[in-house]
């Protein structure tokens, strides 16, 4: 991978004079190479890894994650049902996978009730849905290879050799 | 109890230091570009391969020369990286980190009165053990030639009781290491006077500009080269403590001989987990690297643009700057930076009495202090004016 995508993809906010410094290149060239991969939807969006356990307000949320059987459509195979299905915003990711059911989603919700509504009123009535089952997440030790805990503390001595 | 330290023991540690250190520890939200470690943690297979050793009731002795799985991954990793050929039976002594393996060699070595060259400035040991050792350092400055030792240099610092040399590449605190062109000029020297070369390997791994170059992998050289190396830069391993000395039987055995009844044997655990750290291989040391290279572009492009002159660093994660234009002594605008913006850094007499005008810089930290420590520097310049 491209050393640029490394750096970016442990920390976005790096600039890219930084980057040009770490590379040993002109900012103009890595601005333009960060552009080629944002029009070619290599890099897709920039975002901040948030730690909801922290955070205590009324809007907290809900996540489950719903395996899905479905009947594949003639010639379309998964990939329409899919789409019906990924486009609902409360689908936060959608995956086709191997094994004893097709679609792996993550649903989000502001409680239980409204995650619990999406999956009856909307999903499984769905044409070519064969069967749902829903595992609510109760705790989230590691997302996207961010460990989910307080910032660690600095455990080297200040001075060494 | 009147002088009941040993006189040698005394005479040991420049004073001005420590009480530089001293300061330091006592301080707090220091940014420190004064620890001589990474700042990753050793990775998660190595840590889990202690803890599993611990959990499956390792907890023994090991044989004194080291587990044998562990001289045997080390004979390969070196036959396959760089085609040294070392036997695990004979051959490779696990010591605890390089630090040992110095101690070891020269007290092996060493009859009063031999001489052992060290070109400075040079990792903070190597003189100081020399001389508990009984033996002699004989300083040669290579500040006139990038830091590096030039075979003629060192051809003229040989005399009949000369009886090692020890390199360090890439080097603590300059960071700066050597071709094969230019070892292959200092084997030469070596082999004519028929000294020992101890060569202090233990950043190799992490060169960034060019392929490492071991000093035992020219030809001819085996006989004459105690290699070192260890676990600690390049897997991050430092407080486990686990390195290794090759070398010829006759030297690794007598070195076994001090460590069987100075330390036994290294900790399990450590042993346990750099065996492991073999079996992954040099992934998690690459990704390391290239870390360590993209921090090395933005302290040498902050340094330059705060004025300091250095020789640009091809390996480890020091930087050893020059701070002539200020015309301080380094110990005060160590002093003073830490006081005023509280950035560590290490004086550069700590590696040799006569860089005053130098400091030694650890780049091994996130680019957001990296960034902060340049940005305090600038401020303490300007203030300085």
């Amino acid at each position: 991978m491209d050393e640029i995508l490394e750096i970016l993809e442990k920390d976005a906010r790096v600039t890219p004079e930084d980057i040009g410094r770490m590379l040993k290149k002109k900012p103009a060239e890595i601005k333009k190479t960060v552009a080629k991969y944002e029009k070619d939807g290599v890099i897709l969006k920039y975002k901040a890894v948030i730690n909801r356990e922290l955070i205590k307000d009324t809007n907290s949320q809900v996540r489950a994650l719903i395996e899905v059987n479905i009947t594949p459509q003639k010639d379309l195979g998964f990939d329409k049902i899919a789409e019906r299905v990924y486009s609902f915003p409360e689908v936060a990711s959608c995956y086709l996978i191997s094994g004893t059911y097709d679609l792996l989603l993550i649903v989000e919700g502001k409680d239980l009730h409204s995650v619990a509504k999406f999956v009856a009123e909307k999903l499984s009535p769905m044409e070519h849905v064969k069967g749902v089952v829903t595992h609510f997440m109760l705790k989230k030790y590691k997302e996207d290879g961010v460990i989910l805990k307080q910032k660690e503390e600095n455990k080297r001595i200040a001075i060494s050799y | 109890m009147k002088d009941i330290i040993a006189k040698k023991v005394k005479d040991m540690q420049p004073s001005g230091i420590r009480l530089f250190f001293d300061l330091v520890l006592g301080m707090d939200d220091v940014i420190s570009l004064g620890v001589g470690e990474p700042d990753f943690v050793t990775p998660w297979q190595i840590r889990e391969a202690g803890i599993t050793s611990l959990e499956e009731g390792y907890t023994s002795y090991t044989s004194n020369k080291g587990l044998y799985k562990l001289r045997m991954a080390i004979s390969r990793y070196l036959k396959s990286n760089y085609g040294v050929e070392y036997s695990p039976d004979d051959e490779i002594l696990i010591t605890v980190g390089v630090s040992e393996a110095v101690d070891l060699a020269l007290r092996a070595l060493l009859n009063p009165g031999d001489k052992v060259i060290v070109p400075q400035p040079s990792y903070v040991s190597y003189g100081p053990v020399t001389e508990l050792a009984g033996g002699t350092a004989v300083y040669i400055d290579t500040s006139r030639s990038g830091f590096k030792l030039t075979p003629a240099d060192l051809d003229r610092h040989i005399d009949s009781r000369v009886k090692a040399l020890i390199l360090n590449y890439p080097s603590n605190p300059t960071g700066v290491t050597y071709t094969r062109k230019e070892l292959e000029a200092l084997k030469k020297i070596v082999l004519k006077h028929n000294i020992l070369c101890i060569t202090d390997e233990v950043y190799g791994d992490l060169t960034f500009d060019f392929e490492h170059v071991p000093f035992p992998s020219l030809s001819g050289t085996k006989e004459h080269t105690l290699y070192l190396n260890g676990f600690s830069k390049n897997y991050a391993m430092t407080g486990w403590r686990v390195g290794f000395a090759c070398g010829p039987k006759e030297i690794i055995a007598a070195m076994t001989k001090i460590h069987q009844y100075t330390i036994m044997c290294v900790s399990i655990t450590g042993q346990m987990a750099a065996a492991e750290a073999l079996h992954i291989g040099r992934k998690p040391v690459d990704e390391m690297k290239r870390e360590y290279r993209r921090r090395r572009e933005l302290i040498c492009d902050g340094l330059s643009e705060l004025g300091f002159t250095f020789f640009k660093p091809q390996g480890a994660f020091y930087i050893y700057p020059s701070i002539k234009s200020t015309g301080m002594h380094c110990l005060d605008f160590a002093r003073g930076l830490l006081e005023q913006q509280k950035v560590a850094v290490i004086p550069g007499t700590a590696f040799g009495e006569r860089f005053t005008d130098r400091l030694r810089m650890c780049y091994a930290l996130s680019y957001e202090d990296l960034k902060e420590a340049l940005r305090r520097m600038k401020l303490y310049l300007e203030n300085k004016r």
